[in-house]
């Protein structure tokens, strides 16, 4: 067990937190048609939807319901009611996603109450996401975990139909992977949500105010009809659970999948449930990756990396580098989960890129979102980018460090920007 | 005490905005988003805007993480010299401040900040939460100055008071207030002026301050882009007041000449005849045959380097159909751009312009023109459509929406990484527009699939 620090500060430097509502956007994108509505002023959209556009170099479909000072005050029930109108006539959505902000829980309001006296022609699923607790992840999975609640309808088990339900660290290119694996395994993966035709990059025939792709609403309220379900993250634990207590369907749990072990361990899974055999396919990407463990140690074993994501991805990232020989210098998360306490760091901190900084110095590496780039620069390390957002690099969507072909992409990458610092 | 601020401001007497509205308030100002919009930011973006390219000073977001966590560091404004601007300063109030109050947590935030990042000043911004729970920032800051011996400056704009816009003249507001005229500069020279309005958004500026020292034009303060904030404390010696392509910051300019006697003129830095405006009006100014003679010379010499510079662009240019789709007064001074490249503007939008705006905007389109009020993505691509337009000239939350119509697309915002003010920045222009719209792969993406093509 490593020793969590929560650095008791009036102020964060270069947070490295992200708004609740912003990852709740993200996890309603991965539907398609979808729209989130944040419950805010004006402003709390327009920032989460630069961030959104800058990451994934994709328009993102994303509105306000316009708090003014007054209807903050005074109750932005009108607001509500007003926005839905307008977005079913503009966008005709297939959903929409309401979420909240500080602004509008500071102030207590019943939405689902003011939501229950009306009676729209689409689903309107609202999450109470304050930016004043959580961060990205947690948002996210609050979205996940209020779909599992209304949207999946009971009926008839189809063993062969599997419901992923996905975390927010995995990329639109990973969810991809995950699905043809399971595809692979020859089961039907019905994944919530599904960045990957949604967010991945793909140009569409005419212009949509709304998701252009994604799981459909159809599909997730067939979802309720697997026979199984595969969570991947520890934030999907909650999801995970309400499925299994309205369905009485198993579920298994991965925190991640990336590294050989965890990945053996998944298509064992999926052996498992499947009953079918491993395609060829993927047994020689798993040859390429023991010889990559072999080409990659001599760079990795040994060297100190610090780290600074969210909390399920830095736990994965932490144990499978760790798992390479590296040394863990440092591990920062935004918040704190109990999934801290197990990640085999010598120090933990609960906090900001500051402490990135102040305690980074004289790692090998640092792992982080764009925004450690100054900071990198600073201690003169080499930066891996990973989490959100990254605004300097492109093809975010398609990127993927799961299974044996994307752990395989990993060890490159880390590898090759050691033998640069190498200068080799 | 905001409230009152923000009524004045509204109805801001050098704002053409309110010419014809008598005592009604400033529409483009108070403009709220609608529910249901994806609509521009809010009144502490623009207050932010304003203040962070003062580079030496720290910036305290006071609110929960939203406002800060999913802002900071993403805007273009350079710097030749401190880069404490950059750093994301937030008191990411939690649900036990929010209770309790956030008072103490800020005033300990400042002292922190001032303690171990020594700022020239601190800017805190109070957001929409601790407005809303009634905090007194004001009261905070005040404390926090005197015991700390630093100014420590509080800027009221909260996001749901307003626009962009509005926010921007809160900013500008706050410098009234609190930091100009309150220091003294080292020498000031024959002809001194201010830049008010202009960010050095991606070192723009850099590209026309040589021309100013060139005419021994002495530019004694810039608010903001690149600004020390000590410049700032001396800007009420300046002679002249410029204000940049920006409505926004009339406050200051106007409350400048009122408490200071200093005149203001506006002027853009886009576009070889606005450019050339600009130099030709501080000259008028200030009646100095020299000064003239020599602004003339400069012309006389930038505009033959520019014809041969930009001849080979014009080649290509001229003729081209492009939609303008920008808010304020940028329209036309990129309109007027455009056009000294001979590339034709079919429509723009004039989402923040005044009557003023628009009656030029008017002139320069001529009768075919569109004006946009701003309806959204799917009007604008009607347009593009309907004008047959070669390309979309628009900020980057409009990029996609351009690309994914396969149409060649220009950024002109906050966050791009390439200055076009200037004579240089001109050149720079035309190379952008003419390798987006010349680049090979608008044929290819065009291209029908395998699967489309009839191969018989
Ligand atoms: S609208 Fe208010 S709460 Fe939202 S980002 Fe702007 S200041 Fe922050």
């Amino acid at each position: 067990m490593s020793k969590v620090v929560t650095t008791v500060k009036p102020v964060a430097t270069n947070p490295l937190k992200l708004s609740q509502p912003l990852g709740a956007s993200l996890a309603f994108l991965g539907i398609k048609g979808a729209i989130p509505l944040l419950h805010g002023s004006q402003g709390c959209t327009a920032f989460a939807k630069v961030m959104l556009v800058r990451h994934f170099r994709e328009s993102v479909p994303l509105a306000t319901t316009a708090l003014t000072e007054v209807s903050t005050i005074l109750g932005g029930e009108e607001n509500i009611k007003k926005s839905i109108e307008v977005l079913l006539e503009k966008a005709k959505p297939q959903l929409i996603g309401l979420c909240s902000t500080a602004l509008s829980e500071v102030r207590g309001e019943d939405v689902a109450g003011i939501l229950k006296t009306c009676n729209f022609p689409i689903p309107v699923l609202y999450v109470s996401t304050p930016d004043f607790c959580g961060s990205l992840s947690d948002g996210y999975s609050r979205v996940v975990e209020a779909i599992v609640k209304t949207l999946p309808q009971a009926g008839a088990l189809n063993p062969r139909q599997v419901t992923l339900l996905l975390g927010s660290d995995l990329t639109p290119g990973e969810v991809a992977d995950l699905k043809q694996l399971v595809a692979a395994m020859g089961l039907t993966p019905i994944a919530i949500p599904d960045l990957s035709t949604s967010m991945d990059g793909h140009l569409a025939d005419s212009y949509q105010g709304v998701s252009t792709g994604g799981v459909t609403v159809e599909e997730i309220q067939q979802a309720g009809r697997s026979a199984f379900v595969l969570a991947i993250g520890e934030t999907m634990r909650q999801a995970a659970k309400l499925w299994q207590e309205r369905f009485q369907v198993p579920y298994a749990l991965f925190a991640g999948v990336t590294g050989l072990e965890a990945t053996d361990r998944l298509i064992h899974c999926l052996m498992t449930w499947s009953g079918n055999t491993v395609p060829e396919l993927y047994r020689w990407q798993r040859r390429q990756l023991l010889d990559a463990l072999l080409d990659t140690h001599f760079y990795i074993t040994g060297k100190r990396i610090a780290l600074a994501l969210e909390p399920n991805q830095l736990s994965v990232m932490s144990h499978f580098l760790a798992g390479m020989g590296a040394e863990i210098q440092v591990a920062v998360s935004p918040t704190r989960t109990p999934q801290l306490e197990h990640i085999p760091a010598a120090t933990v901190i609960v906090g900001d890129l500051g402490d990135l900084q102040a305690h980074g110095a004289g790692a090998d590496l640092l792992i982080t979102s764009s925004r450690g780039v100054p900071i990198a620069k600073a201690l003169g390390i080499p930066l891996l980018r990973m989490g959100f957002p990254i605004f300097d690099r492109l093809g975010n969507g398609l990127r993927s460090y799961v299974g044996y072909r994307g752990t395989m992409q990993l060890l490159f990458d880390i590898s090759n920007l050691f033998l640069e610092a190498e200068g080799h | 005490m905001l409230q009152a601020k923000i009524n004045q401001l509204l109805t801001e007497p050098a704002c053409a905005h309110n010419h014809h509205h008598g005592d009604k308030k400033n529409r483009s100002c108070s403009q709220q988003a609608k529910p249901g919009a994806a609509q521009g930011g809010c009144a502490f973006d623009g207050a932010s805007i304003t203040l962070v390219p003062i580079t030496d000073a720290a910036h305290l977001v006071h609110g929960p993480i939203a406002c800060a966590g999913n802002s900071w560091g993403t805007r273009g404004s350079l710097s030749s010299g401190p880069l404490l601007f950059k750093t994301g300063f937030t008191t990411d109030l939690s649900e036990q401040d929010i209770i309790f109050g956030g008072e103490k947590r800020l005033y300990q935030a400042i002292k922190e900040i001032a303690q171990n990042h020594r700022p020239a000043a601190i800017f805190v911004y109070c957001t929409c939460v601790p407005a809303l729970t009634g905090e007194d920032v004001e009261a905070v800051c005040q404390t926090a100055r005197e015991k700390l011996g630093l100014p420590v400056i509080p800027v009221l704009a909260p996001g749901f008071v307003g626009s962009k816009n509005l926010g921007n003249r809160l900013a500008g507001e706050a410098l009234l207030d609190y930091v100009i005229g309150t220091g003294e500069p080292p020498t000031v020279g024959q002809f001194a002026i201010n830049l008010i309005g202009e960010y050095n958004i991606a070192g723009e500026l850099w590209d026309v301050l040589p021309l100013f020292a060139q005419l021994g034009i002495q530019v004694l303060a810039k608010m903001t882009g690149d600004a020390r904030y000590e410049e700032i404390t001396y800007a009420h010696r300046a002679h002249l007041n410029l204000v940049i392509c920006a409505k926004a910051l009339l406050n200051v300019a106007r409350k400048m000449q009122e408490r200071y006697g200093i005149p203001y003129i506006e002027c853009s830095f886009y576009g070889i005849r606005d450019m050339n405006d600009c130099l030709r009006q501080i000259a008028r100014h200030f009646q100095s045959e020299e000064l003239t003679a020599k602004v003339e010379a400069l012309i006389a010499a930038e505009t033959q380097k520019l014809e041969q510079e930009l001849a080979p662009y014009r080649a290509k240019l001229q003729g081209k159909r492009v939609v303008l789709y920008t808010g304020g007064v940028k329209s036309w001074s990129v309109i007027s751009a455009a056009q000294d490249l001979g590339i034709k503007v079919v429509a723009t939008s004039t989402r923040k312009s005044t009557a003023e705006d628009k009656a030029r905007i008017k002139e320069l389109l001529g009768e075919d023109g569109i004006m946009m009020e701003g309806e959204g993505a799917q009007a604008l691509l009607d347009v593009i459509q309907r004008t047959k337009a070669d390309m979309l000239i628009a900020g980057g939350r409009n990029q996609y929406t351009a690309l994914k119509a396969k149409i060649p697309f220009l950024d002109i915002n906050q966050e791009r990484h390439i200055g076009y003010a200037g004579y240089k920045g001109m050149v720079t222009l035309a190379r952008e527009l003419t390798n987006a719209m010349y680049s090979p792969i608008w044929r290819q993406i065009r291209q029908p699939a395998p699967w489309e093509v009839d191969y018989e």
